[in-house]
């Protein structure tokens, strides 16, 4: 999957979260969304592309997603 | 089997719980206050002579005919206008009342034409039971003039109108006014130069009649008569089942001649809509029997190839070894299934326990994917349930009806015109919409007190101001939030909704709606009593869809507008089986009855049942397959019910991600724009083929009956089960109602659903829990369903989209559907609803048109990012300046070539409700135009090819 599609989803998704004054419940909530909701190929590819590269993804998705490949 | 005619009662039932106890003929009788003579009479099985009283609308006491006598009173009062009294004794039979009515018959029949053994009413003829009931013998009348030349008015495609047999009872005015709320219809002229007039004297099809069938229903001679009666003659059974078009999901009387459908009568008893119908259900249901209805399974190997017709056995194993052969080949998970909300609940069931326990994987997807997933999402998270909250009925307690992004009177007219009823009993009125909706001034007697403006894409702004006045000015319910909210949640958004940029002020500019509306319209809402929110797609269809959703939750909760009747947040369903196909576990990560599939013991309980291992992991949602079918990844869709080549946004990625597919498999009743990507084609069943139930906008389960054999040999879950067992996971159905029974053995809310209590009780709202349940009409009544039973509040920010307006796309396109239409039109295109809406067209503000010097019905071209199509412009003040507008009905329109694959952050509902555009005269079609007439006119070659011979 293009991974221009995938950090755009997870930007949309940590813009919503991004309302919580705390930052640890925020990505804490980005990174269940994602858990939730993605194919684990997407979640895979995310995550590669954050270890990798993770610049066009906002502060809050790259934790988010960090807090992911962790769980 | 017999056609078992629904009794008529006269008036409508009184709703008062004091009871007053009379004599009638002798017979005590114990009714509610309220009630008519004519009704109780009715009850205990005495039936007065009638002919303007019916019991779907108000007495008139115009006819004479009912006429009684009471012990103490004077005259011959009319029973149906006539309230029963505590120890009244009314005599319904005696020769003076006998000769009243012979003589009123007399002066009927004495200008109405003796044609009855020829008359298309024969049989089914008021006038001509009540000259039986009354004895009549003779007209002793020669009248010197009479009606009997009146000209037929046969403009209406589906009725005609003969004023030649009008008694002139006003019967069909008063439906037209009462229950439709059109006020259509008039009595024109005084005396003998009465008339049934629709508007001005004009033919019906010219007049504002909106074709619902409410007059057809009520008038009780041959004047206004359905023309498959006059064509077919009367029906000789009839079978209860329920409508396939909206979510409002109306009950109907399928009225037979053995295998043919004569007509479609509204059901007197359908709980949803209370005998009243549309013109899609009521008259648009010839498409089950159009020439296109595709009978035979065909394969091909490419869609470059002719379609060959096969035996039903090699089109499943040719299905079933192809996405074999693909799993084998490219993974488990290269293969999935889409799912419609115009497949029954059981169809749906056996669909994705396919997919999951079949397949092995959970890519199963479904249309509410492009409809209603932000509602599952938004009131899952809020309320701890994806439904809405009430019951239809529950408006007509409303106090301030708020419609947001919804077009009651278009997409769901029968609740459209309860609501209607009750707004012209006085309640209040919020529209919030960017266009101007009938209801907004153009319905007789209704007028929204606000009509909020707004620009298409700000919809979470303004919620978050009426949320920042509702908390600043002090309007909330502090007792309901206490005792039933999350109270540190609250605490929460109160702080977040009370900051500055939420205030109406400071959101004006962003949504273009003046601060001190809003505010009234905000004060209205939380103060005006029972204030009840209905929405729509205007809501869902955006990249904030979720976040509208929840906003929309959390005034609800702030203002105590939940857990009781006439308030509630009420999603307004598409499609008549959205809430259902959510309900049976058709989303990638959930189970029926919304469990996700990680939870271990909702994973354990299915794969103890369906004896399959199953994943726990979310599958693809419909825009992951097609990304992953770009990519080679996907390669394999068995596609229900569902048009994805039209309807789903960004058109020329679907069709490209479908042509990279190796096998499509398409199951649908019409070779509709998605099979014309497909390699196997499964001839599908219409709702008139097969049994199952569908569950409406208020979680109403209703049944769904055969009522002709399917033309193609099997109902849709047969075939689903064929499949199955062909990709070697058994299923062993010999009945929907098994499917059922095994839904209710393994969801909660489920539990107490069986066919047996539904044909009982005619319907069942879920939750029902249990045997002894009877259903569930309003919900969150004393918690709500998360695990702690409070309501969640969360907080909204507004995030503007990323599709505006700019210098080179300067309007906004957003898009909506017409009454006479339904979606994708695969169904409405097939009739004769077409009369009403033959094409999809581009609404322009007269501004926007002026600037661009484009005149009423000129084609325009409408170019976005995405792409570019062209349809004829009607130039209307309905939308405001930098807003455009189209419907969807026609693929030719190719309205999403334009729509973007911009989505809901939440659940990937596409964005398409904004569309950034440009808008030009031009005097040819579109490139992508062009090109969709080559490829469909290919198409049909190769089905002409492929079933010439047969």
């Amino acid at each position: 999957m293009k991974i221009e599609t995938l950090v755009k989803m997870a930007n949309d998704i940590g813009n919503f979260f991004n309302a919580e004054s705390n930052k640890d419940i925020a990505a804490e909530g980005v990174s269940k969304h994602i858990l939730r909701s993605w194919h684990p190929k997407m979640r895979r590819e995310i995550i590669a592309y954050c270890k990798e590269d993770g610049s066009a993804l906002s502060e809050l998705a790259r934790t988010a997603i960090n807090k992911l490949d962790q769980a | 089997m017999s056609i078992n005619k629904q009794q008529d009662f006269g008036t409508p039932a009184s709703a008062a719980t004091q009871l007053v106890t009379l004599e009638i003929d002798g017979f005590k009788v114990t009714a509610p206050v309220g009630t008519s003579i004519m009704r109780a009479a009715a009850s205990i099985g005495i039936d007065i002579p009638k002919l303007c009283a019916t019991d779907s609308i108000e007495p008139f006491g115009s006819c004479r005919l009912c006429v009684v006598q009471i012990e103490g009173g004077r005259g011959m009062p009319a029973s149906c206008t006539t309230p029963v009294a505590e120890g009244l004794k009314v005599v319904t039979q005696n020769k003076s009342l006998a000769d009243v009515r012979r003589g009123v018959m007399e002066l009927y029949i004495s200008d109405h034409p003796l044609d009855c053994l020829t008359c298309s009413a024969n049989g089914d003829c008021e006038l001509q039971d009540m000259a039986g009931a009354v004895g009549l013998r003779e007209v002793r009348y020669n009248p010197i003039e009479t009606h009997l030349d009146a000209v037929k008015d046969e403009s209406n495609p589906y009725f005609s109108f003969d004023p030649s047999k009008c008694i002139v009872c006003s019967r069909c005015v008063r439906a037209c006014e009462e229950t439709q709320g059109t006020f259509a219809l008039t009595i024109d002229g005084r005396g003998f130069d009465s008339k049934v007039s629709p508007s001005q004297n004009e033919a019906f099809m010219d007049s504002e009649c909106v074709s619902c069938g409410a007059c057809v229903q009520a008038c009780p001679t041959a004047t206004l008569m359905e023309k498959s009666v006059i064509d077919h003659g009367q029906p000789e059974h009839a079978i209860i089942t329920t409508c396939a078009y909206c979510g409002v999901g109306c009950s109907f009387r399928a009225e037979m001649k053995g295998e043919q459908v004569i007509r479609m009568v509204p059901n007197k008893d359908g709980q949803a809509n209370h005998g009243h119908s549309c013109v899609k259900g009521r008259f648009a249901f010839g498409y089950a029997t159009h020439k296109d209805r595709m009978t035979k399974p065909m394969i091909r190997a490419s869609i470059k190839d002719a379609w060959q017709e096969v035996s039903w056995e090699v089109a499943i194993n040719h299905a079933a070894s192809e996405l074999k052969r693909i799993q084998a080949k490219y993974g488990k998970d290269a293969i999935g299934g889409i799912t419609s909300s115009r497949c029954t609940n059981e169809e749906v069931y056996i669909m994705q326990k396919l997919i999951r326990a079949g397949f092995g994987n959970n890519n199963v997807d479904t249309c509410a994917r492009v409809c209603h997933s932000p509602t599952g999402y938004g009131l899952k998270q809020t309320f701890g349930e994806s439904s809405g909250t009430q019951d239809f009925d529950s408006v007509m307690k409303a106090d301030v009806i708020m419609v947001i992004g919804a077009n009651p009177t278009d997409g769901h007219p029968v609740f459209g015109s309860q609501m209607k009823k009750r707004l012209r009993q006085g309640a209040k009125l919020i529209v919030i919409d960017p266009r101007e909706i009938d209801l907004v001034r153009n319905s007789p007697h209704v007028q929204a007190n606000h009509h909020l403006k707004l620009r298409p894409g700000t919809n979470v702004a303004l919620i978050n101001a009426i949320g920042h006045v509702i908390i600043t000015e002090k309007l909330m319910d502090e007792a309901f939030v206490k005792e039933r909210c999350d109270i540190a949640s609250f605490a929460k958004w109160e702080t977040f909704i009370a900051q500055e940029h939420n205030s109406p002020e400071a959101t004006e500019s962003v949504t273009g709606v003046p601060a001190t509306e809003l505010r009234a319209a905000a004060r209205l809402y939380a103060t005006g009593n029972n204030g009840a929110i209905y929405y729509g797609l205007g809501v869902t269809e955006h990249s904030q869809g979720s976040t509208m959703v929840i906003g929309i939750a959390n005034i609800a909760m702030a203002t105590g507008n939940l857990g009781r009747d006439g308030v509630g947040v009420n999603p307004l369903r598409g499609q008549n089986n959205v809430q259902g196909s959510c309900d049976m576990g058709s989303f990638p990560h959930e189970f029926p009855g919304y469990r996700h599939v990680s939870d271990p013991a909702t994973h354990k309980l299915f794969e103890a049942a369906w004896q399959a291992e199953l994943s726990d992991e979310p599958g693809l949602r419909i825009p992951n397959m097609f990304d992953a079918a770009m990519d080679k990844n996907f390669m394999g869709l068995y596609c229900e019910g569902e048009d994805i080549a039209q309807s789903d946004p960004d058109i020329q990625h679907v069709h490209a991600a479908l042509r990279s597919m190796e096998c499509v498999i398409v199951q649908d009743i019409f070779l509709n724009e998605t099979a014309k990507f497909a390699h196997v084609f499964l001839p599908g069943s219409s709702f008139l083929e097969k049994s199952g139930t569908f569950t409406n906008a208020e979680r109403r389960i209703s049944p769904v009956r055969k009522v002709m054999t399917p033309l193609a040999g099997y109902q849709d879950w047969e075939v689903t089960q064929l499949l199955s067992n062909a990709m070697g996971y058994p299923m062993n159905y010999s009945h929907p109602s098994e499917i059922m029974d095994e839904i209710a053995s393994l969801t909660p809310t489920f539990a107490g659903v069986s066919y047996d209590k539904i044909d009982e009780l005619g319907s069942i709202q879920w939750p029902c829990y249990d045997e002894d349940s009877v259903g569930t009409p309003i919900m969150h009544e004393d918690s709500f369903m998360r695990d702690n039973g409070k309501g969640l509040f969360m907080l909204t920010e507004y995030v503007p989209t990323i599709e505006r307006s700019s210098r080179k796309f300067p309007l906004l396109l957003t898009t909506g559907r017409i009454l006479s239409q339904y979606n994708v039109g695969a169904q409405t295109r097939r009739t004769e609803n077409n009369a009403w809406h033959a094409e999809d067209r581009l609404e322009i503000h007269p501004h926007d048109a002026e600037d661009r010097g484009v005149k009423m019905d000129d084609w325009v071209g409408i170019k976005s990012r995405a792409g570019e199509t062209v349809l004829r412009a009607t130039i209307t003040e309905r939308v405001q300046p930098g807003v455009v507008y189209t419907t969807f009905h026609f693929p030719e329109s190719g309205a999403n070539v334009i729509t973007t694959d911009n989505s809901d952050w939440a659940t990937n509902c596409p964005e398409y409700k904004v569309t950034a555009v440009q808008i030009s005269k031009v005097n040819q079609p579109s490139e992508w135009q062009e090109k969709y007439r080559a490829f469909s006119e290919t198409q049909l070659d190769l089905l002409e090819q492929g079933t010439s011979n047969s």
